[in-house]
């Protein structure tokens, strides 16, 4: 296998061509977390595979072809279960069938009619929700296997957000779109575009643009995060909590219209850089807001934690046990709230991780709704903490620009993209061809992992814990319907 | 106990007293102003909203991308129109104007809906950027509740639907149904670019967007996504008397 980076080009012709027989022992020798596996159309009607796996702080990359007339392989979920979801995805687009799959359904198509895990028998029953749910929120299928109040097993059905997005980001890719691939992790969707543009472009952006990035990435994690802890209060009936966090969230967007002239920070990160300098005034004003921010969140959080009809509804409930959270292959929040220690920003570390002394901060996990609320909370306080480190270096590099223009993209190249959005790593790959175009664009979202993660956390569990699991997870629908 | 209050007396009151002149950061992209004799480049655009001396808010992204061009975001909120032409600003429109006569009020809509309107929200391929902003119409700091105004679960208790999203084809049956469970009569509100003209999805192979052309709409909120500002005052101005 091939030893790449994050954000570095590679060509094409460099990353080795096996037999899939060959790629499938390999893979299972390395037994690495995956974090690509996907297809492109070789021509003739041959399909190329290609597989990336995590070896941090490197990648590694190998591929396989397929000849037109080859349509199936021994398939890799059976030796590693984290590949079962890419797995059913590769099918799905190509066609090309892995055998003895565990469990082949659809991913994104065909919703109507697939066979479902279902369970049998006098006391069993099932109760169906979706796509439209009760609240305001994206579409989704949800069936529950039940024994009285108990959920047994919980099916999830998605697809119904697909939008066709891979295709789109070849034929007109621009940042206004890659911003709405996942309308709530804008500014790690829109930094992962914009850093392989730039790769391939050769652009080298200016330190000022790094650290305005770096710092409305914390921002957006802060705020989801806060957002995400007047939810999961919501979902037990605590309204003062569902009311203070709503409300400091409040603060944080509003500080991204402030710098970005949106709420979700839509119009900052552009291909060369950023779209908006941040003016020492408006950062002074941001930073007194986020102090009052972080005493807000750090009371609220104290006064739930304490409270005992708080906490018995948090702790263990929603558990998913670190061996099936690892062999499920959970990534980003959900993960580390299970002991599963994945966080791009320290496993491929950029510069700033050392120039400005950020540290990875241990997490005792619990791996429970309680763990979750729990690791938003320290990782928001990590993330104000971040933030004003950055604002601090900003000012050496004032009279930077911040933004910088580029080339053409180069012929027959490969660049993969990773970054640590609030829910997890979210990874994007571009291949160009001979003529210098764009001619694949492969996107992951931390949810394509995740939700699987979401149906282990249900089982064993009342049904009226299923909102509970679910806030606490915050999955995203439309990243991983794409 | 004590820290509960204690949490209630830190926070005080935070919402918004007046909802209909609600200050707005200077920064926000709303209203364009076209400047006379404009012409723009077309290319600059991502979702083709900008023809050489007009837009069309209802493709608008509102990335300020043709700001280069000569265009000019102003802060104005009030975006919403019950017609789909009046979205397109050209040099000749104005803010003051366009709030003025972009939405068009009935009696009937009026008497029946302006004290109580419960809205059943459709997610159809959105990016949850809509969603967000819909779900913050019901914090503490806009509380849209004191208007009368709604999202409900059941489409059965709801007196419209609110679509956001391109409306792909995964989510074109599912839509209707819910429409069609929607006891009449009954608004249809589009909310955001990617409802209204499927903003920067409209070239997307995987939307049925057929529910538009059968079915009658009230109301068109641009943004995107949309503010939450915006939302309140569009439907708040559709459904009192000026």
């Amino acid at each position: 296998m091939l030893k790449i980076q994050n954000n570095l080009k590679v060509n094409l012709s460099d990353i080795p061509v096996l037999k899939i027989g060959e790629l499938r022992d390999e893979i299972i020798k390395e037994n690495k977390r995956p974090i690509a596996f996907f297809g492109k159309d070789w021509g003739e009607g041959r399909v190329r595979l290609f597989v990336v796996l995590e070896d941090a702080p490197n990648l590694l990359v190998s591929s396989a072809i397929f000849e037109a007339d080859e349509r199936s392989y021994e398939c890799i979920t059976n030796a590693i279960p984290a590949f079962h979801i890419y797995e059913r995805e590769f099918f799905e687009q190509f066609g090309i069938k892995p055998l003895n799959h565990p469990w082949l359904k659809p991913v994104r198509k065909n919703q109507d009619n697939y066979e479902f895990f279902e369970m049998t028998g006098d006391e069993v029953h099932q109760v169906a929700v979706g796509p439209i749910h009760a609240g305001v929120i994206e579409p989704g299928h949800f069936r529950f296997m039940c024994n009285g109040e108990t959920v047994y097993h919980l099916e999830i059905m998605l697809g119904y957000q697909h939008r066709g997005v891979e295709d789109m980001m070849v034929k007109c890719p621009s940042n206004q779109l890659a911003e709405s691939i996942c309308g709530d992790s804008v500014i790690a969707y829109n930094t992962a575009y914009s850093q392989i543009m730039e790769t391939l472009k050769g652009i080298q952006i200016s330190n000022k643009a790094q650290l305005i990035r770096k710092a409305c990435l914390e921002m957006e994690r802060a705020a989801i995060h806060i957002g995400d802890l007047g939810a999961i209060a919501g979902d037990i009936a605590y309204l003062m909590g569902a009311s203070v966090f709503g409300a400091t969230r409040t603060l944080v967007i509003n500080t991204m219209l402030e710098f970005s002239g949106s709420r979700f920070g839509r119009g900052m990160v552009t291909v060369g850089g950023v779209n908006y300098d941040i003016s020492q005034e408006k950062i002074d004003r941001a930073l007194k807001t986020f102090a009052k921010v972080e005493k807000d969140v750090e009371r609220m959080t104290n006064t739930m934690l304490k409270n005992s009809t708080v906490m018995s509804r948090l702790e263990k409930t929603g558990t998913v046990s670190t061996e099936r959270a690892q062999e499920a292959g959970l990534v980003g929040m959900a993960g580390r709230a299970c002991g599963v220690d994945v966080d791009a920003r320290f496993d491929f570390p950029d510069k700033w991780n050392e120039e400005l002394g950020i540290r990875k901060k241990a997490f005792k996990a619990t791996n429970d709704v309680n763990s979750r609320f729990k690791l938003r909370y320290k990782e928001i306080l990590q993330s104000f903490s971040i933030i004003r480190k950055c604002f601090a270096k900003l000012a050496e590099y004032k009279d930077e620009p911040f933004i910088a223009q580029g080339g053409d993209l180069p012929k027959d190249a490969f660049v993969i993209s990773i970054v640590e959005g609030w829910r997890g790593e979210v990874v994007h790959i571009a291949m160009t061809d001979g003529s210098g175009k764009l001619s694949r664009y492969k996107i992951k979202d931390p949810s394509f992992n995740n939700w699987y993660g979401l149906a282990l956390a249900v089982r064993n569990n009342g049904v009226s814990d299923f909102p509970l699991c679910n806030k606490s997870h915050n999955l995203s629908y439309c990243g991983n319907d794409l | 106990m004590f820290d509960t209050l204690k949490s209630r007396i830190f926070q005080g009151n935070q919402f918004i007293k007046d909802i209909k002149n609600a200050p707005m950061r200077e920064q926000f992209r709303g209203f364009p102003i076209l400047k006379e004799g404009l012409n723009c480049d077309e290319s600059v655009c991502p979702t083709g909203a900008l023809k050489s001396n007009s837009i069309d808010m209802g493709k608008c992204t509102f990335c300020g991308a043709c700001q280069l061009q000569g265009v000019e975001f102003t802060n104005g909120y009030k975006l919403s129109s019950t017609d789909r032409e009046k979205l397109i600003v050209t040099p000749q429109s104005n803010y003051e104007d366009y709030v003025k006569s972009a939405v068009e009020v009935k009696k009937e809509i009026v008497q029946m809906f302006g004290h109580s309107l419960k809205l059943r929200q459709v997610s159809a391929g959105g990016c949850n950027g809509c969603e967000m902003e819909l779900n913050a119409c019901s914090n503490v700091n806009f509380d849209m509740g004191r208007y009368g105004i709604d999202f409900v679960a059941s489409p059965r208790h709801a007196d419209g639907i609110v679509i956001t999203g391109p409306i792909t084809k995964n989510m074109a049956y599912a839509l209707e149904d819910c429409y069609k469970s929607v006891p009449n009569p009954k608004l249809v509100i589009l909310c955001g670019a990617c409802a209204i003209s499927g903003g920067v999805f409209q070239n997307s192979i995987e939307l049925n967007r057929e529910f538009l052309d059968k079915y009658p709409i009230d109301l068109y909120i641009p943004g995107c996504p949309v503010h939450p500002l915006t939302f309140i005052n569009g439907v708040l101005s559709y459904i009192s008397q000026k």
